[in-house]
């Protein structure tokens, strides 16, 4: 186990979107654009990372019985501070993502990480595979974000950057903006990771 | 502000902002019990009663708890104890009342916790500014949206579970995923209903 693989490891065998398959709903919900993505994951990534610190570091404190709802208290102070910043700084960003930034306490990766990986490991490492699953997430947002908002739009801006404008040769779909456009998404995305493990896997086999 | 007819709020809810299909809120559940019709039911049983529960008890805690004290912003926090609280009560009931339930309902059941569904709705109540009467059937509309979309995907995915599908599909996640692209675009079509302000 060192460092970098498990850092990698967050992005690649267990993205939280197409390796472990959780946090769906604000996979789906937020993706609209990539500014919106982008935003979500970061807050995600905070509380990742908090909760997992904090979770490892009070671990051999923490009675086997009372376990989920200790978590769920420690994601829930995290949640409630990036509530409360992205109120305060971002306030357009966090009106566009509305109800989804409270409902990070309920986003499965989360409590999945603190669950399956805080729980039995060292902070340090914790740390380090909560910057990996915030970063695979990220990825996955900004990847299916681009997808539609391009779609849907013709114009990827994010915070005010035009990064490809092809409204002038395109006719965009709305489907994509609304919310079949993200199921759409996500399925085709899901068809071509699995197809490219089952190649890997007939190679290997 | 013009108060929001409950009819408004009712169908709201169930089909124009369906909670599985438009605002994408307890996804987990979606693609993971739809397998059968049977767990299906139980499942959305499960999360009707929970919801309208949490409806009420969340809305009297916000009101007269964190409001006078000035904690508004401890309401993420109250609330998941609420449903938590709650979703043990379920199953306690379930699992001394209908054990058969329990044992298909597994582990769904402690997880309608974090299922986004419930905190969803109760946050979309404090957010919105409704009244007693309208969360309570602002819950109650978005536990039956939620059944009908959950009975509708087991149903499709019990009835075609011969069909051929390309071997990258399969028959999980995206298979279900590829299904529910299908279905919220015939939910789409219900935005013309009540126009959006």
């Amino acid at each position: 186990m060192n460092p970098l693989s498990e850092f990698i490891r967050g992005i690649t065998k267990d993205n939280p979107t197409f390796g472990l398959v959780l946090g769906l709903c604000p996979t789906l919900a937020v993706t609209t654009s990539v500014e919106n993505g982008i935003g979500m994951a970061m807050g995600t990534l905070f509380v990742l990372v908090g909760s997992n610190v904090m979770v490892s570091a009070i671990r051999n404190h923490i009675p086997g019985a009372v376990r989920l709802p200790i978590e769920i208290i420690v994601i829930a102070t995290f949640v409630t501070i990036v509530d409360m910043v992205m109120e305060a700084f971002t306030p357009a960003l966090y009106e566009s993502l509305g109800v989804f930034i409270p409902l990070i306490v309920v986003n499965c990766i989360v409590i999945g990480r603190a669950e399956a990986y805080a729980l039995k490991n060292g902070v340090f490492y914790s740390t380090i595979d909560a910057f990996g699953e915030g970063t695979g997430f990220l990825l996955v947002l900004m990847l299916i974000g681009g997808i539609r908002e391009f779609l849907g739009t013709g114009i990827i801006d994010p915070f005010g950057i035009t990064v490809i404008n092809a409204s002038a040769v395109m006719n965009p779909a709305m489907f994509m903006i609304l919310s079949p456009g993200a199921f759409l998404t996500i399925s085709v995305l899901m068809t071509f990771v699995n197809y490219r493990k089952q190649q890997k896997a007939a190679k290997g086999g | 502000m013009v108060e929001k007819a409950l009819f408004t709020i009712m169908l709201e809810g169930v089909f124009v902002k369906n909670f599985l299909l438009i605002q994408f809120l307890g996804l987990c559940s979606f693609v993971g019990v739809t397998k059968d019709v049977k767990s299906a039911t139980g499942m959305s049983g499960a999360v009707v009663f929970v919801l309208a529960m949490s409806a009420t008890v969340s809305f009297a805690l916000f009101n007269f708890v964190l409001v006078p004290l000035k904690l508004e912003f401890l309401r993420t926090i109250a609330f998941i104890v609420v449903i938590a609280a709650l979703v043990q009560l379920v199953e306690f009931i379930v699992r001394k009342h209908v054990p058969a339930l329990y044992r298909s309902l597994g582990i769904y059941l402690p997880l309608i916790t974090t299922n986004c569904a419930v905190l969803g709705a109760v946050l979309l109540n404090v957010m919105n500014d409704y009244n007693f009467i309208q969360s309570v059937t602002f819950g109650v509309a978005a536990g039956l949206g939620y059944t009908v979309a959950m009975l509708m995907m087991a149903g499709i995915r019990e009835r075609s579970n011969i069909v051929n599908v390309p071997k990258a599909v399969g028959r999980g996640v995206t298979y279900a995923f590829f299904v529910a692209t299908i279905m919220s675009m015939s939910f789409v079509n219900f935005f013309g209903v009540i126009p959006l302000e």
